[in-house]
């Protein structure tokens, strides 16, 4: 039998998606369902002064409104941070409450004081407008840089700073300083994102009052997670009086992570009406209240001798948390962020210092990269400039700086298990057609254009995991997965797996792992996910975990019925369980050459007896049934890693950039499903090529969000694009037997750099910010034009 | 959205007569939907155009190209007989928002709602357009007359729009990346007596650039206008950008419109 690990497997979930037939929260529709509205601060600051609904219960349809402080009263827990973060000095992070519904204060547009609940959409929205509520309106600190000079925003919480964190040693940097020949430095903004998923948020929520049971039908990434929030912090119902169904999800990019007021406001409210809530998102209430991405404000520095050894890397960053912090909001600017910010490169000295700030903003979390892509875009930013000022050719400097030897113990926390950096700089050079460049460069010159080539080498730690690291590191649970194989007795499989697919193809790929794994046809193997009441427990999907956590679990589970089959095997055929062989389905006694296949052996282990024989297919000590549970937990992070080479192309004119050409040369390790993979590339790579020259999220000084819309919150298009060219190298990872790494973010995480480099080469080193707007570029051309003009 | 009353015109006279202050056509509704949504605008009475049969449809004649005020973008953008007369209108309309944009939304429509950044508007002015109502005819040069504002009285319905057909032509946009509406856009349209340079998107109505086309009209070469200064203060001014690069834009689109012509 062909493996199917590693075939362009058509994907199992196109059909109901491409035929309409795909089942989101909004198209789940209960009987006697009510719907709610959310009532939202339109100021960023404010303390709430009086609160009437009087006018609002009168209107037709209400059922009822709660606010602020009947959650209070019904001691319904706030939304949490997952991950406990230490100052340098010690002391521990500072987080404010957090209340499901705003009860004295509100801290960004959008945080919700109240909910209505009512007969029909429209009614529910009419009655929301006569909610009175009397805010005194105070001074909003919006700006990331001045956060900490801004009024206190949380009592308590002095000068807005939740923590300032140091990852590696000032004292051995400052000696690599003192012996460097020279110093680059750099000052960058990493901006403002809304991960925008093609799904708004929703939630469903329902009551049984005989069984006292709640079901939340939620837009989540990791229902299992969410309800172990909602339930321990939340106190929304036990564990097991909660479910939580997320079915299917139309895109997180880490937006999906967190529990939301909502989902808790809704889930308690059911009860409290003893009727079902509906709740959806209109794209305006996504882009206040949805997480935002990035937001960082950072100076670095990289120490270095005149032959363009790295000596030593200083990051001193500010980190913007928004008003409140969330699930991943603390570890995305320091664990995910801080490690990866001496990138591929052996740098003997290194620390990172981060200072997360709170401000009057909608809360920032984990997106697409989460941390990575900051760290990448200040370490790759930062060597980019160094070849320029050190004259060395960007491939080369990179290449004279990458670690050779596996496992790389890296500067700050990982030990990377395999790579081979230097393989996939040659490759993506050759793709790039690299040394054709200054050719094309004279050819856009004579056309009175720009052409700047841009390269970002880059490893990330994904596939997040070791329970045991992590936690030392602060977060809250642990991080492993859990799969469980389940035969039929007429031979199809169902895998019920804690990750969940968003758009990730795990219907597909994760059958494919299981159809090598036990000789099963794939249309015979089906996945489950999604829902609490069915599967055990699963930390869910981000960090570009599913396959390399989630994905082993389903491996190990497979394993065990495989064993178990080889003993029921052994005893149906009277041999010894060692003679067995398992191999393409099939149980073979390898003397005798007799053998079951696997369908005949679950089928065996449901139905164990003959009639007429008192016999049992069942060796002593098995029992019946064929179905085996594996809790995955990893010993390492994975660690992808790629070069991307990018081209550009500016009319001086009027500032247009056009991204002529892109490379991405990755390491994914093995892989699956290579038509998935480069489906997530391309996801990654336009979200990340978004970031660099379209999407920013603008508030102004009050706090109001100036890019609420797609009328100014440039999503980018297909036409944005070129055709990308991609390509891989593979590694092995030698911490997981499938020796698979994670894509899932890294086009989201190197493009921003790769062609920002491209735009700043083009620009002759001036520096612009993201996203590198006609305008910003127009201005730098005449600068450029100024300068040139000085110069001869 | 609060709720309204909807009614279905057979007619231009049908449709004027059931308009009050309190109404709007509905066209494409491409403006008016997402703005009743969004709780901009409220009205008591949508009246609907689309079935209108003498609204759509183009005609061409020797001297002009003749848009009903109903026919959609892409329609458009995809007449044969726009295609030859004037290649730079159909190019337009293709550039129009999206393609669900251009399946709905209308001529009549746009030049109705007068967006200061709209497209259509510098078309109107280049080619010399007449707006034809089911009361009167009007100038381009006098129809528009400031922000989201037009000639047009209440319940007067634009009924064709009509161009004239000049000798080259062409526009070109400098789109806003996000809403793909123009930031600026410059129609050059030369005839035979004269040449216009209509813009739009850089000021709060489109307008007719006297000064380029001047210039433009005296020497027909993209020289002529090349490093031109213009006067930035009465230019918009927004996060996508400032007056002064849009200041910079009008002349450098005007410079490609000439070049492409
Ligand atoms: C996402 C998006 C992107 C867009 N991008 C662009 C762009 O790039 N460039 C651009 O130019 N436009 C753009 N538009 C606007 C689009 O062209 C609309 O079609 C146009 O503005 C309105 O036309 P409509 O037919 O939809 O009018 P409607 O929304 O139906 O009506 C608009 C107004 O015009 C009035 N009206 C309609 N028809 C008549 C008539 N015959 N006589 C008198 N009054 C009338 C109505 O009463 C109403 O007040 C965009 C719109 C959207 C939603």
């Amino acid at each position: 039998m062909a493996s199917l690990v590693g075939s362009r497997v058509e994907r199992k979930e196109d059909k109901r998606f491409l035929t309409g037939k795909g089942r989101y929260t909004a198209d789940i529709n209960l009987a006697n369902q009510t719907y709610a509205i959310f009532v939202r601060s339109p100021h960023a600051r404010a303390s709430i002064k009086k609160l009437n609904i009087d006018k609002a219960l009168k209107s037709s349809g209400v059922v009822s409104i709660l606010t602020g402080k009947e959650i209070a009263d019904d001691k319904i827990g706030g939304l949490i941070a997952g991950w406990a973060i230490r100052s340098e000095d010690g002391t521990e992070m500072k987080c404010p409450g957090n209340p499901p519904l705003a009860k004295d204060n509100v801290n960004f547009v959008g945080d919700p004081v109240a909910v209505v609940i009512a007969e029909s959409l429209a009614e529910a929205k009419e009655a929301a407008e006569k909610v009175e509520v009397d805010y005194k309106v105070l001074k909003a600190v919006t700006s990331t840089a001045d956060a900490m000079n801004g009024d206190t925003i949380h009592e308590g919480i002095d000068k807005n700073l939740c923590f300032d964190w140091l990852l590696g040693d000032r004292q051995k940097v400052k000696e690599a300083f003192d012996k460097a020949d020279k110093v680059i430095s750099i000052d960058i903004i990493n901006n403002r994102l809304i991960p925008n998923a093609m799904e708004p948020r929703a939630c469903v929520a329902d009551y049984n009052a005989a069984s006292e049971e709640i079901t939340l039908y939620t837009t989540s990434q990791n229902p299992h997670l969410s309800r172990l929030i909602m339930s321990a912090f939340g106190n929304v119902a036990p564990e097991h009086k909660l479910r939580v169904v997320a079915p299917d999800v139309g895109g997180g990019f880490g937006s999906k992570i967190n529990v939301y007021n909502e989902d808790i406001v809704c889930s308690w409210a059911a009860k409290k009406i003893n009727r079902a809530i509906k709740w959806v998102a209109e794209r305006s209430e996504s882009f206040l209240t949805d997480i935002h991405g990035r937001d960082h404000v950072t100076h670095a520095e990289l120490a270095v001798t005149k032959d363009g050894k790295f000596l030593g890397f200083k990051n001193e960053t500010i980190a913007n948390l928004g008003a409140y912090a969330r699930v991943f909001g603390t570890v995305t600017p320091t664990y995910l962020f801080g490690p990866c910010a001496t990138g591929v490169y052996e740098i003997p000295a290194a620390y990172t210092n981060v200072k997360a700030v709170y401000t009057n903003t909608a809360p920032v979390d984990a997106y697409r990269g989460a941390g990575r892509p900051e760290a990448t875009y200040t370490i790759e930013r930062l060597v980019e400039k160094a070849s320029m000022e050190l004259g060395i050719d960007k491939t080369e400097l990179r290449i004279k700086n990458f670690p050779t030897a596996f496992p790389f113990k890296q500067t700050l926390v990982h030990t990377v298990d395999s790579g081979d950096y230097v393989a996939g700089m040659e490759k993506a050079k050759q793709m790039a057609d690299y040394k054709g460049f200054e050719a094309r460069r004279k050819e856009s010159e004579a056309k009175g254009k720009l052409r700047g080539i841009g390269v970002t080498s880059y490893f990330e730690a994904c596939g997040i995991a070791p329970s045991a690291a992590v936690m030392s590191l602060g977060c809250g649970v642990g991080l492993w997965e859990s799969a469980e194989v389940r035969f039929n007795p007429t031979g199809q499989v169902t895998v019920y797996t804690g990750s969940h697919s968003h758009g990730q193809s795990h219907q597909t790929t994760f059958a494919q792992i299981a159809a090598d794994e036990l000789g099963v046809p794939i249309e015979n193997i089906d996945i489950v996910h999604g829902d609490t009441d069915k599967g055990t427990f699963g930390m869910g999907t981000y960090g570009s975990r599913s396959l390399a956590v989630g994905g082993i679990a389903i491996v190990n589970a497979c394993k065990k019925i495989v064993e178990k089959g080889k003993r029921v095997t052994a005893k149906m055929l009277e041999a010894n369980p060692e003679d067995v062989e398992f191999k393409d389905g099939e149980f073979i006694v390898s003397k005798s050459n007799k053998k079951k296949t696997i369908g005949e052996v679950a089928f065996a282990c449901y139905l164990p007896g003959v009639r007429d024989e008192m016999k049992s297919p069942l060796p002593e000590g098995d029992e019946p049934g064929l179905k085996e549970t594996s809790f995955y937990d990893p010993s390492n992070f994975s660690f992808p890693a790629g070069t991307h080479i990018a081209e550009v192309e500016i009319d001086p004119e009027t500032g247009h950039v056009k991204l002529e050409k892109y490379t991405a040369c990755d390491d994914f390790g093995r892989i699956i499903n290579p038509m998935v993979v480069e489906g997530q590339v391309h996801g990654g790579l336009a979200q990340g090529i978004g970031q660099a020259l379209y999407e920013n999220a603008e508030y102004d000084e009050t706090g109001q969000l100036m890019t609420g819309s797609y009328m100014d919150y440039t999503m980018p298009r297909a036409d944005n694009f070129p055709e990308f060219n991609i390509g891989y190298t593979c590694t092995h990872a030698t911490t997981n037997p499938l020796g698979v790494k994670g894509c899932g973010e890294a086009g989201a995480i190197a493009a921003p750099p790769t062609v920002m480099n491209a735009v700043i080469d083009a620009l002759g080193g001036q520096e612009v910010t993201m996203p590198a707007t006609a305008e910003k570029v127009w201005k730098a051309c005449k600068n450029l034009k100024k300068s040139n003009a000085k110069a001869a | 959205m609060k709720d309204f009353n909807y009614h279905s015109a057979k007619d231009s006279k049908e449709a004027s007569k059931l308009a009050s202050s309190s109404s709007a056509f509905l066209a494409g509704g491409m403006t008016t939907i997402p703005s009743m949504k969004l709780g901009l605008a409220t009205y008591k009475d949508l009246i609907d155009i689309k079935n209108i049969k003498k609204l759509s449809g183009i005609k061409v004649s020797g001297k002009s190209v003749t848009i009903g005020a109903a026919t959609k973008h892409v329609e458009v953008s995809n007449s044969k007989d726009v295609k030859k007369a004037i290649p730079s209108l159909s190019s337009l309309a293709e550039g129009i928002g999206d393609p669900q944009v251009r399946n709905r939304g209308t001529i009549g429509g746009s030049i109705a709602n007068n967006d200061p950044s709209a497209d259509y508007p510098s078309a109107c002015i280049a080619l010399n357009a007449t707006i034809h109502t089911n009361e009167r005819k009007i100038e381009a040069a006098k129809f528009f007359k400031g922000m989201f504002e037009t000639a047009l009285k209440k319940g007067e319905l634009i009924e064709a729009i009509e161009f004239q057909i000049p000798e080259k032509s062409s526009y070109q946009k400098h789109p806003n990346p996000a809403s793909r509406y123009a930031i600026v856009g410059v129609y050059v349209a030369k005839h035979k007596g004269d040449v216009n340079v209509a813009v739009t998107g850089a000021k709060s109505c489109v307008y007719n650039d006297k000064e380029m086309s001047k210039a433009l009209s005296g020497n027909f070469s993209s020289s002529s206008i090349d490093g031109m200064d213009l006067d930035s203060s009465e230019m918009n001014s927004d996060m996508h950008a400032s007056a002064e690069f849009r200041a910079s834009l009008v002349v450098t689109q005007a410079k490609k419109a000439v070049d492409a012509c």
